[in-house]
């Protein structure tokens, strides 16, 4: 994936609205945002700022009302349907706040799932699943479904499948959100060290300044814009 | 095929639920299956009619003899080639509901009017050796476990004997095949000669019908003309109609049960469709979020699309398929009335018509939740999880 200026992601005058009945919502105004390849980026704000929805931005599961979001040299904004799910197949890795993971698939099944879009053989996927697994400390746990695992077990079975594909960004949405300190502070550890070991560009949603603290960079909004600085 | 995990999978989460729409489809193919033979065994014989013969029977009705004699008369007529006689005789072969068809016949006559009636030569010498001899079909014979040489009682309900019993005995010189499976192998064939001579005096020298072969199909009904325009005005006026008007005469009264099926069929699929279709809906509704993230994660429209058809097509599709196959283990077992359906069988085009109906209501009943999850967006998706 090429990068524009060194950053992964250039967000240029994104505005998001959502319409509620005949009320419109403004979520973001006229945002702009830069990460630098390898950042491992967070962002706080306080409940219904945002966060989220500039997260599904810049990972393509959304769209902005105006302004582009370019990601790896990408304008994602402008892509179809059907190449922006194959462009996020290859280079998003998404982890979520609840795991999201198929409850009818093992712990492997789960890891395998975006290795299943990409032209590998199953012994190839196999062997990715085994290193996924590996870099979160389960590969003993491959055959056991999700209603087996603990929260925390679940969450890095969500980070190794997040990773399976080697993506060249992670984004995480509130991923220590459901987890006790412990739990949280063995899944932030993961993501610090899939930032510092492996170099990868991770931009995480907390609401937790502890969790925030482990990121390189911390940036808030609040009422549709970005700072630097945590709002009074 | 690196995709069949996924589909199976979700079909195992729900079992009860799996087990009961498998179930409901699969009983509905069951149905298809047994409602279609019973429908074949009604029609059969319009379609095996021969289309060279003509059946020639009293005017008035089927069960008015004619004279014997009308036998050269017809044969006599321009463009017939073979006349031949035939008689209701509607015994009892111990009781009442044995019911099978039974006529004397005359033996190389009546096989050379049956092409399709395969007899081995050695036991067509047989039965013109033996007067009291009789051939029976394949079907009849393997019903009551029938052997050549075993000898059958049959109690007379029409015609006695000269000494006044009704008990006539017949020895089996003979099982004949069909050359086609739906050729009717449930025949009961006797000589005339031994019947003729053996019923009482006043009945002797009439029969019931004639079968007549055409040297061409294209002029049965003028040759038909012609043999009831021979007999008009005589004590025993015929209507001669093609094999084909004759039988499906017989069809048409229960033409109506026929339809009744149809509609039977109709409604059943139709619930079916909801039952099946209301179970992919509901798997849909129930994995809004899941489809969410696996669309998240780079699955495209068309590929969530594809897995719910794939789920729905498995479903319906081998249920039905699993059902079709019962239906045709249990009919191949034959007729299951006793006797009502000689010809009964699941025919091969019918089994390939329900194979297609299997597979179009997999994609019907997984189109509408198909297009659902295809349409779903993925943030909004993640939202209502």
């Amino acid at each position: 994936m090429s990068d524009t200026n060194g950053n992964i992601v250039q967000a240029r005058g994104i505005t998001k609205n959502f319409k509620r009945g005949a009320e419109t919502i403004h979520v973001l105004h006229d945002l702009d945002l830069d990460i630098p390849n390898g950042e491992f980026l967070a962002l706080m704000g306080p409940s219904g700022s945002g966060k989220s929805t500039l997260l599904n931005l810049i990972g393509g599961l959304d769209r902005p009302d105006t302004g582009s979001m370019e990601v790896g040299g990408e304008r994602v904004d402008a892509l179809g349907a059907r190449r922006l799910a194959k462009w996020r197949a290859r280079h998003i890795g998404f982890v979520f706040q609840f795991y999201n993971l198929l409850p009818a698939l093992t712990a492997a099944r789960n890891v395998e799932l975006p290795l299943l879009l990409a032209p590998l053989s199953k012994k190839e996927r196999r062997r990715q699943v085994e290193t996924a697994l590996k870099v979160v400390g389960l590969d003993h746990r491959t055959k056991h479904y999700p209603r087996q695992l603990s929260g925390g077990e679940q969450q890095r079975v969500g980070i190794a499948r997040a990773i399976a594909t080697d993506p060249t960004l992670l984004l995480c949405d509130e991923p220590t959100g459901d987890l006790d300190r412990t739990s949280g502070d063995e899944i932030l550890d993961i993501l610090q060290a899939l930032s510092r070991e492996h170099g990868k560009t991770i931009v995480m949603v907390t609401h937790d300044p502890h969790a925030a603290q482990r990121a390189g960079r911390t940036m808030y909004l609040d009422e549709g814009h970005l700072t630097a600085e945590r709002p009074a | 095929m690196k995709y069949v995990h996924l589909v199976w999978s979700n079909l195992k989460r729900k079992k009860v639920r799996t087990f009961l729409t498998f179930s409901s489809v699969l009983v509905a193919f069951l149905l298809f299956g047994y409602l279609s033979a019973i429908e074949t065994a009604l029609e059969q014989g319009v379609s095996v009619a021969g289309a060279d013969r003509l059946m020639v029977r009293h005017k008035v009705s089927l069960i008015q003899p004619l004279p014997e004699t009308y036998e050269a008369q017809i044969e006599q007529i321009d463009g017939v080639v073979d006349a031949t006689p035939a008689t209701w005789f509607g015994g009892v072969y111990q009781e009442p509901r044995n019911f099978f068809f039974q006529a004397p016949v005359k033996p190389r006559e009546y096989l050379a009017m049956y092409p399709e009636f395969l007899l081995p030569e050695d036991q067509l010498e047989a039965w013109l050796n033996t007067r009291t001899g009789v051939v029976v079909g394949r079907a009849i014979a393997d019903r009551f476990d029938w052997k050549i040489g075993d000898r059958v009682p049959i109690q007379a309900t029409i015609w006695f004997k000269r000494d006044g019993s009704r008990l006539w005995e017949f020895d089996i010189v003979g099982i004949y095949d069909g050359a086609e499976q739906a050729t009717d192998t449930a025949q009961f064939l006797f000589r005339y000669d031994y019947f003729d001579e053996a019923r009482q005096e006043g009945a002797r020298g009439n029969v019931g019908w004639y079968i007549v072969r055409v040297d061409d199909p294209d002029r049965s009904v003028e040759i038909a003309d012609a043999i009831d325009e021979r007999f008009a005005n005589s004590p025993a006026e015929t209507s001669a109609e093609t094999e084909l008007a004759f039988v499906q005469g017989f069809a048409n009264q229960l033409g109506n049960i026929g339809k009744i099926m149809t509609g039977v069929l109709s409604a059943v699929f139709f619930t079916i469709l909801l039952v099946a279709g209301n179970t992919m809906a509901q798997t849909v509704r129930e994995r809004i979020g899941e489809i969410g993230v696996i669309k998240a994660i780079g699955f495209t429209d068309r590929q969530v699309m594809g897995l719910v058809l794939a789920e729905s097509l498995v479903l319906a599709g081998s249920a039905g398929l699993v059902g079709l196959g019962v239906a045709a283990w249990l009919i191949s077992a034959g007729d299951p009335t006793g006797g009502a359906f000689p010809m009964f069988f699941f025919p091969p085009a019918d089994m390939a018509v329900g194979a297609l109906l299997a597979i179009t209501l997999g994609v019907a009943a997984g189109a509408f939740p198909a297009m659902q999850a295809r349409r779903l967006q993925v943030a909004e998706a993640l939202r209502r999880k």
